[in-house]
């Protein structure tokens, strides 16, 4: 059996354990409500540009004359997967995830002879994966420093990977996040982003008698830089919304349970505590009886 | 024949304005163009500059930086890369997006990248420039 003094410090302990992981899931959830209002606010544009986008994919997209971003360049040999995790741990299985679907969508990829090149945003994502595929590593974006997720921080991204796509890095890019349901689930998601496939969205009839200034195809190829980006954005805006929810239900959970162990071991204490008495009191009668 | 239309401004980051107006300037890659109701559907790309917005609560004004416009009858969608209202605008704000421009010039010179990328950004950064004198700041 413990000594007392032991299971008094245990106590303490996670007490103050329930204070740090209590103070934690009241700061993500603070901080998620931003996030939401954040990938909230970029909906519409994300919403207007694909639209635009699907029009005009559907007009140029079938000729040979359209660009490389959206044709592809005929081939699906080498994969890039981009995975987008968070720079922070004790968001419960919300890391692990992402990197699980990455590392199966790599494996499958593997099996089928392709090449796979790996490029991590995100320290998290980086350290789940560098043991089974780090030899595939390409490069890493460190946002670790960003508080704030701004569209600047998603055009490096983008601009990352377009730099290595012009340079016939790759042939087929897919992005890997979270997409944010509610606060217990995030679904892992994987979204392929060159070449870029706009078919999902509504092509109203009206899009082909639009006037195009410059032409169809500079705008198209003015556009598809920028598409990237903005589903970058929103990937990230939707991964941040996500890992806050993740942390937030895993700092509940982590709360609600150092509170039943302060309650075993609050019991636990007692007993013992009752059993020294016990044990005292035993002592005191059976040293007057020996008299 | 309706005399205003919708007009919508959104950001990546956020919605700026979203109401009815009777005209808007727009600084079209190739030139300035005035939309109005009834006017014929178009997309344009935008190069930097100002955004005019006339409405029945008076004229409003936008710096924007790339994007694209997409012009129908009754309706107007701006969507730009970067927005910000004429109001909040500062010279430090402007010399920020100038300096960022010019960079992006150097880097491409430096790279000598193709597809007249260098072009590119030296227009960019002529038409920050003229931003600047045509704010009057």
């Amino acid at each position: 059996m413990p000594n007392l003094k032991d299971l008094k410090n245990r106590i303490a302990s996670v007490k103050s354990t329930r204070k740090i992981t209590k103070a934690m899931q009241m700061v993500a959830a603070a901080k998620l409500r931003r996030a939401q209002e954040a990938a909230e606010d970029s909906r519409p544009y994300t919403k207007r540009f694909n639209a635009v986008m699907a029009g005009l994919a559907a007009s140029v997209g079938g000729s040979d004359s359209a660009p490389k971003l959206l044709r592809g360049t005929g081939s699906d040999q080498v994969q890039l997967l981009v995975v987008l995790t968070a720079e922070r741990g004790l968001c419960g299985g919300f890391n692990a995830n992402i990197a699980k679907l990455a590392r199966q969508k790599a494996q499958e990829l593997k099996a089928a002879g392709k090449t796979v090149k790996i490029l991590t945003v995100g320290k998290k994502g980086r350290d789940a994966l560098r043991r089974d595929l780090g030899d595939d590593f390409v490069g890493h974006v460190d946002l670790s420093e960003v508080k704030r997720i701004g569209y600047a921080d998603a055009q490096g991204v983008a601009k990352d990977i377009l730099t290595r796509f012009d340079a016939g890095e790759f042939d087929v890019a897919t992005l890997f996040f979270a997409e944010f349901v509610n606060v217990v689930t995030q679904v892992p998601t994987a979204q392929q982003i060159i070449p870029a496939s706009y078919e999902g969205g509504v092509v109203e009839e009206a899009s082909a008698v639009y006037d195009y200034e410059p032409s169809e195809e500079a705008i198209l190829a003015d556009l598809l830089p920028r598409g990237v980006s903005t589903q970058i954005f929103s990937a990230l805006l939707e991964n941040g919304a996500s890992e806050q929810g993740a942390r937030m239900s895993a700092m509940d959970n982590a709360t609600r349970n150092a509170g039943e162990m302060i309650d075993k071991l609050t019991i636990e204490f007692n007993r013992s505590r009752q059993a020294v008495i016990t044990n005292e009191l035993i002592e005191i009668i059976s040293g007057a009886e020996a008299l | 024949m309706a005399d205003t239309m919708q007009f919508d401004l959104v950001s990546p980051e956020r919605s700026l304005a979203s109401l009815q107006v009777n005209a808007v300037q727009i600084p079209g890659a190739e030139g300035d163009m005035t939309a109005m109701p009834m006017h014929a559907p178009t997309i344009t790309t935008l190069r930097p500059g100002v955004l005019r917005v006339e409405s029945s609560q008076g004229t409003s004004e936008f710096v924007v930086t790339g994007g694209f416009a997409e012009i129908s009858a009754e309706a107007l969608s701006v969507l730009a890369e970067k927005a910000i209202p004429m109001d909040e605008m500062t010279r430090a704000h402007l010399d920020e997006l100038i300096e960022e421009a010019r960079q992006t010039y150097k880097t491409a010179k430096e790279d000598d990248q193709p597809h007249g990328l260098v072009e590119d950004a030296a227009k960019l950064l002529a038409d920050m420039e003229a931003l600047g004198t045509h704010m009057s700041l």
